[in-house]
């Protein structure tokens, strides 16, 4: 069965039907094609899923679509607006910091990371390890991240 | 516009622009046209036999297209296996069938028994609830230590589920030297069964082309010419020229992804009966139950000391985990890739290694990080520390009493290392580490109630895989070299092809540095392609720490032929000969004098041939190679952990981590840095966290995130990293050995030798790994009873 859902996505109203067991994240990759959402794994452990429902970062995979009408959701597509394409000074200090390998926890790590700056703007290093507790990287050992999210933030002026 | 200087610096990678912005594209971001979707049926049971595999119910599903299983693909081949032991009676291994889909029998839990696709994911799942299974449950083996004893048999081939008795180096010599020996230090020990866990789960999505009777398929993989070969010529039996593997992003392998698969194979085989493109994506729990595992050997190990502490002999007896079947290189991890590392960074004059290949009733064991490396190291790492607190010798100085101090040195397992400076890293890593300041960080621990150990891991891996002729004197079914074309663009920007494959390992800018500096082009005028066997000529793929060893010497190889026939074309040009031609800074010049053109200026003229001596030379830029290197690659290093315990929980907490290596050149010493970071997380995470278990019928018991301990962000140090400029590798053009999987090498050993230090006091003398809380506290407790 499917039903109709309307809510926004990185700043546009979308309208679609939409089955009623269907997860945001499957909403997201399959019927809005934004593939930068990432499925890691099936038990809301990995974070690679994660976005921002009305400014808050969740696990997309945890959560129905149908749950979510009217809601603002932002995905890593919305971080970075196609028309100038220029990098948010988040996604720029994981650049600079080598905060990325293989690329594939990026995307949720990203939205995590935004999400741990705007409620924790001077967080500490201890700070920001707990508040990426929710996401794994196979590949960097966490290290860069951690530091990328330290200047990310700075660079945001928090 | 030359690129001086591009070789070792860190600049920020090509790749990371489209991952930081979701535009990566991994394998289930592909959605082709009329897409079908499968989902495996999978065996709940470690071992039955399969009395009937029932269809028909879920054939009427809706949305189903087609059912697979495993009577329907009895014709096709089994899964091979890449490598021949041969075990020290003369037999090889037994070699049982690997089924693509299980035929009569299924051997763990989790064998795929059929395939079901259908219109979207949520009909084939539901389809596949819907078949019927009837089993004949058997008993099961999952324990490595008693496979032999188990009274059950995985194969009928095997009756004490042995595949292989395997040995390397000179027993007699190496009991000798025990019989003098002065002391001797012996160790039993587990290294802990892995489960690789990249983040990306394994996926792929094949496709027939009627029009040409032709195939696509997407995989996640990290050797997509490979898996090709493997999949065409020995399993499904298509002409190899008719299947094109694309490897897009992937998002992690180390060593996972390497393996030809049930699932991809099923996939290719039925995409043309279905006539519909299918996509199938691991679910997690999935990844957990199939993919392949890594490490999962029972040791017992002695080292014989004289009396004043030169290491006389070394023996070993392990037991290897194989799984139920062989994967693709699951029979050369615990041989080839182990007995050969046993010297370390050590003279021991003798070795003995006797290694005991097993079948069980669980998941393929195969490559994962390090693949063998880890495990010979922390053996002799284990060992080391253990003979010098036995003897009351400082670890370093025993160390430096054993090194290995000229080179080439040929150890007594078969590997001749050409280069290398044991002294320097580890004297480096005791300097950043503080050594000298621990007593006092002891103390202050000790006044919190806490235990602080040291330890160190003078860790040799043997990367750059590898000699071809020696791997397959060793077994090997396959050559080891790699392919690189260099294509020049008439306006001189230029595409460079590679057998490697990057999977986070940031190729795409490394091989760019090279190319543009030996071009002397700008870094952003080259891209590298890699991970499709439509555009790359041939691969050997990436693991083993091999892509810049071998793949980027392939690269330069080819690059030296374009600037060969550049000279040509400029000598042409400007009326010279071809020897009074050089090349540097991207500009081609008569010897002496200021006559010149630009690499741009013979691009252009070499597809623009008007003035061209089209009567020697053909026209056009583009040149392929291939490399086959002469010997393995030895990177080098020491790591040093510290640790403080809480002996009333058995809490362990990594305060400082050191590495120090020697990876010959670096090309990009971020890239390197993190590499290192990255493979000593998992390393960290082995030693202290990650514990794949089954019970005793064969039933996964960490078989999700919230059972498996992987390492999150407040479980790690931060690792303290320094390169130094080290020895070059002497056989490769780049002086590069290889930096992937050192980490994860050289780390654990370290940990359990910080761990054991600290717990000495209280007359612990080994702790399991992961050494868990419970681990750490059931050993303490254990020791107080004695």
């Amino acid at each position: 069965m499917t039903q109709k859902l309307q809510l926004q996505v990185n700043g546009r109203e979308v309208s679609a039907e939409v089955g009623e067991t269907t997860l945001l994240s499957t909403f997201l990759r399959e019927q809005l094609r934004l593939t930068g959402t990432h499925i890691g794994c099936d038990t809301a452990q990995c974070g690679a899923c994660t976005v921002h429902l009305n400014g808050r970062a969740i696990k997309s995979c945890n959560v129905l679509a149908l749950q979510v009408a009217g809601g603002q959701v932002t995905t890593i597509e919305g971080i970075t607006p196609a028309e100038d394409g220029a990098l948010h000074p988040m996604q720029e200090a994981f650049r600079s910091c080598h905060g990325l390998q293989c690329g594939y926890c990026t995307p949720g790590m990203v939205m995590s990371a935004l999400d741990l700056v705007a409620h924790h703007p001077h967080a500490t290093e201890a700070e920001i390890r707990a508040g990426l507790e929710g996401n794994f990287c196979r590949c960097t050992g966490y290290q860069n991240i951690v530091k990328a999210v330290a200047q990310g933030a700075k660079a945001m002026g928090m | 516009m030359g690129a001086p200087g591009l070789i070792g610096r860190s600049i920020e990678r090509k790749e990371d622009y489209r991952f930081l912005t979701g535009q990566g594209q991994y394998t289930d971001d592909v959605s082709l046209p009329n897409q079908s979707y499968a989902v495996f049926v999978r065996s709940p049971h470690a071992h039955a036999r399969l009395r009937a595999v029932k269809t028909s119910d879920a054939a009427r599903s809706p949305g189903v297209l087609g059912i697979i299983t495993g009577k329907d693909m009895a014709a096709v081949g089994g899964l091979p296996c890449g490598w021949l032991i041969t075990s020290l009676d003369g037999t090889p291994m037994k070699e049982p069938k690997h089924p693509v889909l299980a035929e009569d029998k299924v051997r763990y839990a989790g064998e795929a028994i059929a395939l079901v696709v259908a219109d979207s994911l949520q009909q084939a799942r539901e389809a596949a609830a819907l078949v019927e299974v009837d089993y004949d449950v058997l008993p099961a083996v999952a324990d490595t230590a008693t496979a032999t004893q188990a009274g059950t048999a995985v194969h009928e081939q095997a009756a004490d589920n042995v595949c292989f008795t395997w040995g390397c180096g000179d027993k007699s010599a190496t009991d000798a030297a025990f019989a003098r020996a002065a002391h001797v230090t012996t160790m039993e020990y587990v290294n802990n069964r892995l489960i690789p866990n990249a983040i990306e789960p394994r996926a792929a999505n094949a496709v027939h082309h009627r029009a040409d009777d032709s195939y696509t398929l997407y995989v996640a993989n990290q050797n997509p010419h490979v898996e090709r070969l493997l999949m065409t010529a020995f399993v499904l039996g298509l002409p190899e020229h008719k299947v094109r593997v694309v490897a897009p992003d992937v998002g992690g392998g180390f060593g996972s992804k390497i393996f030809l698969y049930a699932e991809e194979t099923a996939l290719v085989w039925a995409s043309k009966r279905i006539d519909r493109p299918i996509k199938w994506t691991a679910e997690r729990s999935e990844s957990f139950l199939a993919d392949a595992h890594g490490r999962d050997h029972v040791t017992r190990a002695e080292l014989a000391l004289d009396k004043d502490g030169k290491f006389l002999g070394l023996r070993v007896h392990t037991t290897a985990n194989l799984g139920a079947y062989l994967s693709t290189f699951g029979s050369c991890v615990p041989t080839i890739l182990y007995g050969t590392l046993l010297a370390g960074q050590y003279a021991t004059p003798a070795i003995y290694c006797e290694v005991k290949g097993v079948f069980s009733n669980t998941a393929p064991v195969d490559a994962y990080r390090g693949a063998g490396r880890p495990e010979a190291t922390y053996l002799v790492e284990r060992m080391v520390e253990m003979a010098a607190r036995e003897l009351r010798i400082d670890p370093a100085e025993l160390r430096r009493r054993n090194f290995i101090r000229s080179f080439p040195y040929t150890t007594p397992v078969g590997l001749t290392y050409d280069t290398g400076d044991y002294e320097a890293t580890l004297a480096r890593a005791l300097q950043l580490a503080d050594v000298d300041g621990f007593a006092a960080r002891r103390a202050a621990s000790a006044r919190k109630g806490l235990l602080r150990g040291i330890g160190y891991s003078c860790y040799l891996e043997a990367c750059g895989l590898a000699p071809s002729n020696v791997a397959g004197a060793l077994g090997a079914r396959a050559g080891l070299f790699e392919a690189g074309e260099v294509r020049v663009h008439p306006t001189g920007k230029v595409t460079v092809f590679t057998g490697s494959h990057s999977h986070g390992q940031g190729h795409e800018t490394t091989f760019s540095q090279v190319v543009a500096e030996k071009l002397g082009i700008g870094f952003d005028d080259v891209d590298i392609v890699h991970g499709d066997t439509a555009k790359v000529l041939f691969g050997m793929g990436t693991y083993g720490s091999r892509s810049l060893a071998v793949g980027g010497t392939a690269i330069v190889k080819a690059v030296d032929k374009i600037i060969a026939k550049g000279k040509k074309i400029a000598a042409h040009l400007l009326e010279a000969s071809d020897a009074d031609i050089e090349f540097s800074g991207g500009e081609f010049r008569v010897a002496g004098t200021d006559r010149k053109k630009t690499f741009a200026e013979i691009a252009l003229t070499a597809y623009v041939p008007h003035n061209f001596p089209l009567d020697k030379l053909e026209p056009g830029l583009n040149e392929n190679a291939f490399y086959d290197p002469t010997n393995f690659t030895y990177p080098a290093g020491t790591h040093i952990c510290e640790v403080e315990v809480d002996p009333s929980t058995g809490q362990v907490r990594v305060d400082r981590f050191t590495a120090c290596d020697d990876f010959g050149n670096v090309v990009n010493p971020m890239i390197v840095e993190g590499q290192v970071q990255g493979g000593v997380a998992q390393g960290l995470g082995q030693a202290l966290l990650e514990a794949c278990r089954y019970d005793a019928e064969g039933q996964l018991l960490s078989g999700s995130y919230m059972d498996y301990a992987m390492p999150r962000a407040d479980d790690l140090p931060n690792v303290k990293v320094e390169t130094l400029a080290g020895t070059p590798c002497t056989h490769n053009p780049l002086g590069v050995k290889g930096c992937g999987e050192a980490g994860a090498i050289g780390s654990p050993p370290a940990v359990m030798n910080a761990i054991t230090d600290a717990l000495a006091p209280l007359g612990v003398r080994d702790v399991p790994m992961p050494a868990s809380p419970y681990a750490v506290w059931t050993a303490i407790r254990a020791a107080a009873r004695h």
